[in-house]
């Protein structure tokens, strides 16, 4: 099963309170991550990728063991320890403010 | 006993706030999608357990939430405001053409007949339609055929703010956008025109009486006279004897004529109230003294209403959507501040009472009355 983590304001959105875990088949990419999350939370479309370019908004970050996988192309394969549910995969709110 | 249900939108959630008829004892009820900004909520007059709530982020983008138990549960309703056709473009800060994009809702107005209905404001400028209880939205295209290429967005952006339903013609509605002004449909939205004639703009416009680009902040009208409408430009406060083929200033002895809200009595057609603002650049009271102004002669004669508002160090600002009406006797009138303080008055602003005093900061507040 793959983790995902979501921020706090996505969390409350979906009504979940922890990590949300999805099935999904090799290999592990950021699109199949959204694809599933968003079939498995409906009210998720549009909050994390554009719902017509399937961009990813641009205050939203990709985080898989510890690095930044934002800038990644939507189909490259993940860490093999996201895609074995090792690591979770983080989707962050990015820093605003002073 | 009757009863009012305040429903404010903040920077950081809603809230639910219920009194009885007196209005002295309230029960505050949040925050409901804590942390997301929601800019406006309105229940519908049909059913008034039907409420709307706009909730967006900036990181997230937009959502809409619907209750039918009168603010108590809530569930994700249709957030899919797709502009109709090709968008097109507007002018933009450069004065080159950008395309229309869609970023957040500023308000909902409730049909006054059917629950099921119920329009969106949206910026970028354009006016959408629900009849399935806010599942699916159209836009209704014709209003950005009203000279919108020459719509332009303000600092706070290019939003439609405020929505008129007249209560006597199903086919009128009156909207209004900063910066490009009012407008009528008199053919339930499908065709609009600019209405702002009258309306001067020296110090916003190379041409200060143009077709459009007013920034308009508010329009209200009383529902037993939907000809006469009154408007917080920018600066000014006008009024309009029929249905806005043309406005008069009357900011009379006003001690500043900027400002955001204007709202109407319930049951005086003639009383209005607005809340001045220094300047367009110092968006706070004059004088630091928070003071609500009533007029009793549809303008030009203004009273400053001060009893329990602060009157020293006050710097907050109201914001355009954060006044309301309720329909008791005698009237109910409530504003939010961006300092966070809900503030009521049980008799038509005679006397106020700080509801709450340390919400985030205020965008909206509409008020029901409840059997």
């Amino acid at each position: 099963m793959i983790r995902v983590m979501l921020p706090v304001h996505l969390r409350t959105l979906a009504r979940v309170d922890d990590e949300v875990q999805l099935e999904i088949a090799a290999p592990v990419t950021q699109r199949r991550i959204l694809d599933a999350l968003e079939v498995a939370y409906p009210v998720l479309r549009g909050t994390v990728r554009d719902q017509a370019t399937q961009t990813r908004r641009p205050l939203v970050r990709f985080f898989c063991c510890g690095e930044d996988f934002s800038h990644e192309t939507s189909d490259t394969p993940l860490p093999d320890a996201i895609a074995d549910g090792t690591e979770p995969f983080c989707i962050i709110g990015a820093m605003a403010g002073g | 006993m009757s009863a009012v249900r305040l429903l404010v939108g903040t920077r950081k959630g809603a809230f639910v706030l219920t009194s009885d008829g007196k209005r002295k004892d309230w029960k505050v009820s949040g925050p409901h999608f804590a942390g997301w900004e929601i800019y406006h909520l309105k229940g519908s007059p049909v059913n008034p357990n039907r409420i709307y709530a706009s909730q967006s982020s900036g990181w997230f983008g937009q959502q809409v939430q619907r209750s039918d138990d009168g603010g108590e549960t809530w569930e994700p309703v249709g957030k899919d405001f797709v502009y109709d056709g090709t968008p097109g473009t507007h002018q933009w800060y450069d004065g080159t053409q950008h395309p229309w994009e869609f970023k957040r809702v500023w308000h909902f107005e409730p049909s006054l007949t059917d629950a099921e209905t119920v329009y969106a404001g949206a910026e970028d400028a354009a006016l959408f339609r629900s009849t399935d209880g806010a599942k699916t939205w159209q836009e209704l295209p014709g209003l950005r055929e009203a000279k919108g290429k020459l719509w332009q967005p303000g600092a706070g952006g290019m939003c439609l703010h405020t929505i008129l339903l007249d209560p006597r013609n199903p086919n009128r509605i009156f909207v209004a956008i900063s910066a490009a002004g009012a407008f009528r449909s008199d053919d339930g939205g499908k065709s609009w025109s600019p209405i702002n004639k009258g309306l001067k703009s020296p110090y916003e416009l190379p041409d200060p009486t143009a077709e459009v680009g007013h920034c308009v902040h508010r329009i209200a009208m009383h529902r037993s006279r939907p000809d006469v409408l009154f408007m917080q430009k920018h600066w000014d406060v006008m009024r309009s004897d029929n249905a806005g083929d043309m406005w008069t200033e009357v900011s009379g002895n006003l001690p500043s004529d900027f400002g955001f809200p204007i709202d109407v009595h319930a049951h005086e057609p003639e009383t209005i109230y607005v809340v001045p603002i220094k300047s367009d650049s110092e968006h706070f009271p004059p004088d630091g003294k928070l003071r609500v102004y009533r007029s009793r002669t549809g303008g030009n004669e203004w009273e400053a209403l001060t009893k329990g508002l602060p009157q020293s160090d006050c710097y907050v600002n109201v914001l355009r959507d954060a006044m309301a009406v309720d329909s008791l006797d005698k009237c109910g009138v409530y504003f939010g501040t961006t300092g966070g303080q809900v503030y009521a008055s049980a008799d038509a602003g005679d006397t106020w009472n700080a509801v709450v005093r340390d919400l985030p900061a205020v965008c909206s507040v509409e008020v029901q009355t409840l059997p």
